[in-house]
């Protein structure tokens, strides 16, 4: 896949950080506002696929960056189980909610929640990221042939 | 404190860590799934002794007697199904250590393989019908991944094809679910159950019992929806052959279209329901087998074989008596063993012969012992030889429709056995009696680990016929059964824990 043209790589610098910080924002209040891990992981991989529609593929060194996002996939979705398996470790039941609750409304508040919702976050996005990234290798390669 | 969560923990956890630790030694794959599946096992083999037990996830206690949480729920059915899926699941991977070096990447290989177990695990545990759905889809998913995990042309047609019938299965029983949420008001099975019997069995409850059955039977490949199975499992790796037709279309097939409509729908008494379910069985047993007889191709000759006997399983939970159930649910548990183990067979002589022509084959009995012996022993316990376990199941089926006196599907029974016997004679005398082959006289046996697999699978095929001594009886048989035939006791056992 090739790059897009300058006007579209100055402006995805630009923007592409704000998309970023967008996406933690929406993970972190999971439990405040409305979205979470699943939406935040979401606009967290739009982030980097944004980047490499802009860049192109050619320049990327896609093998790596697809190892890399199957295995922060599969480390997104061990928190999230370990965290699940917590209640299991402590003697009580799957998923409970061990962790002090705290304030409702206040960012450390509701528990495990906002840990699974980093959990999730992460697997959301690396796993969107990966399932992109493997779709611009075939491509590449069907182009080749 | 109870553990049952771990037989859906345990799973997810082990194919999670696979990719994180799967590249960091080549033997840790291995080590790591067969340590899963073996603690899946003893976990399995101590849950005999639990009794009825209800767990509810996250710690939510029911709020005036309406649960509000999720519910695991392990009664004697969970029990013997866990059992089933478990046990040959731990065989199947002890089985792929061998057999999958001939593939490349076994960590996604076990990632899928466990994520199915842990969908399976789901599905029989859960006491709430969206989770079964959830869990139905995660086991189905992963096994139209490793439908395709071979990626030549004919394994992603069969994997294409099978998971657009999946998910069309799945349809249905999410439209199901939607229905029976709107009638009831709720999604936990024991409090659906409760609400049914109050509301009594009108016209709704059929309709939803009508889409479970085609979801649930497109997935355990009954009849008129069977067109799937014997393109996919054939295509599959043999280990996962074994694992899709001796115990997933049981599991979310069988297993859930008898808890959806026995225990919470309550149609298990409703004797219009059950003549359909007698019908659907008749047909699917009756046509598998004839088509059966045609195959030239070893592991489609099995996958047909599959749909003939899920038939028996289906026309001995349509009688709708207590010998019925019985019978249905030993076959079940008998069909899991013998159809494995055949397929493990058939892995066997591709690994060494490279071929599933069955014309092409002769003699291999004589440089592969030990699956030759082992297909025989299947062979004939599937077709019902005495005093092989297939044998006392077949023989409680026909006297449970002989004393339901439905004698036309008892005689019809019997003049399937026969046929079942016709075509395992045939594959006996194709592939492993007569002269060896020219092109074969170099081939060895399959590796040790490949060879304890089968001896084990064969040891059960040929023993499994204890589980009828009144005392064993007990234990194993006898609470699934009494679970299904008071299909309505379900919702005051759960709601009253």
């Amino acid at each position: 896949m090739r790059g897009m043209t300058l006007i579209v790589k100055t402006i995805t610098r630009l923007i592409v950080g704000l998309i970023f910080l967008y996406g933690i924002y929406i993970v972190f209040h999971g439990h405040l506002t409305p979205g979470g891990g699943f939406a935040g992981g979401i606009i967290i991989a739009g982030a980097f696929i944004l980047l490499v529609l802009a860049e192109g593929s050619e320049e990327l060194s896609t093998e790596v960056k697809k190892w890399r996002a199957s295995l922060f996939e599969s480390l997104g979705i061990f928190i999230f189980w370990f965290l699940a398996m917590l209640g299991v470790f402590a003697g009580t039941f799957f998923f409970l909610n061990l962790l002090p609750k705290g304030k409702p409304l206040e960012l450390l508040s509701a528990g495990i929640i906002l840990p699974c919702n980093i959990g999730i976050g992460i697997e959301v996005g690396a796993a969107l990221f990966a399932i992109f990234i493997t779709l611009a290798v075939l491509k590449g390669k069907g182009d080749k042939e | 404190m109870n553990l049952i969560v771990l037989f859906v923990a345990i799973p997810l956890g082990a194919a999670f860590l696979m990719p994180l630790l799967g590249r960091v030694a080549r033997k840790i794959p291995d080590i790591l799934a067969n340590l899963a599946n073996f603690s899946l096992l003893v976990l399995a083999l101590l849950a005999t002794k639990q009794g009825l037990v209800v767990y509810k996830i996250g710690g939510w206690e029911a709020v005036g007697g309406i649960p509000i949480g999720i519910y695991l729920v392990l009664d004697g059915l969970a029990v013997l199904m866990l059992l089933i899926v478990n046990v040959i699941g731990f065989l199947a991977t002890f089985y792929s250590v061998a057999y999958m070096e001939r593939y490349t990447d076994k960590p996604r290989y076990y990632t899928l393989f466990l994520l199915m177990i842990a969908g399976m695990n789901g599905v029989i545990l859960s006491g709430d019908m969206f989770n079964i759905f959830v869990f139905m889809e995660i086991a189905a998913i992963a096994s139209y991944a490793l439908v395709a995990f071979g990626t030549e042309a004919e394994e992603l047609e069969a994997a294409f094809k099978y998971q657009v019938l999946g998910t069309v299965a799945s349809c249905f029983i999410l439209f199901g679910i939607a229905i029976a949420y709107s009638l009831t008001g709720t999604l936990n099975m024991a409090d659906m159950s409760r609400v049914i019997a109050q509301q009594g069995i009108g016209t709704p409850v059929f309709f939803v019992g009508t889409l479970f059955l085609v979801g649930f039977g497109l997935k355990a490949a009954i009849m008129p929806f069977h067109a799937w199975l014997p393109d996919a499992h054939p295509s599959a790796p043999a280990p996962i052959s074994a694992m899709l037709s001796g115990v997933l279309i049981k599991a979310i097939g069988v297993y859930a279209l008898c808890r959806v409509l026995f225990n919470v729908l309550g149609l298990g008494k409703v004797s219009s329901f059950l003549y359909i379910l007698l019908v659907l069985g008749t047909l699917s047993m009756i046509a598998g087998s004839l088509l059966a007889l045609g195959q030239r191709d070893f592991k489609r000759l099995l996958a047909y074989s599959s749909i003939s006997q899920i038939g028996y399983i289906i026309l001995a939970f349509g009688l709708g008596t207590p010998l019925g159930f019985l019978g249905g649910l030993f076959h079940l548990l008998n069909h899991a063993t013998f159809k494995s183990l055949l397929f493990l067979n058939s892995g066997a002589v591709v690994y060494s012969t490279g071929n599933r022509d069955l014309k092409k084959m002769g003699g291999l009995s004589q440089r592969m012992p030990v699956t030759g012996t082992t297909s025989m022993i299947a062979s004939m316990s599937i077709s019902g030889i005495p005093p092989l376990s297939g044998f006392w199941s077949k023989l409680i089926i026909i006297i449970a429709a002989i004393q339901a006196q439905q004698f036309i599907f008892a005689l019809l029974a019997v003049v399937v056995s026969i046929i079942t016997l016709a075509y395992y004679l045939k594959v006996q005398k194709l592939a492993f009696f007569g002269k060896l082959g020219e092109a074969w006289q170099e081939i060895k046996e399959v590796p040790a680990v490949m060879c304890i697999s089968m001896i084990i699978l064969a040891v059960l095929c040929v023993g499994l016929g204890i589980l009828l001594i009144p005392g064993i009886k007990a234990v194993i048989l006898d609470p699934a059964v009494e679970v299904l035939y008071n299909g309505a006791r379900y919702a005051q056992l759960i709601l009253g824990s």
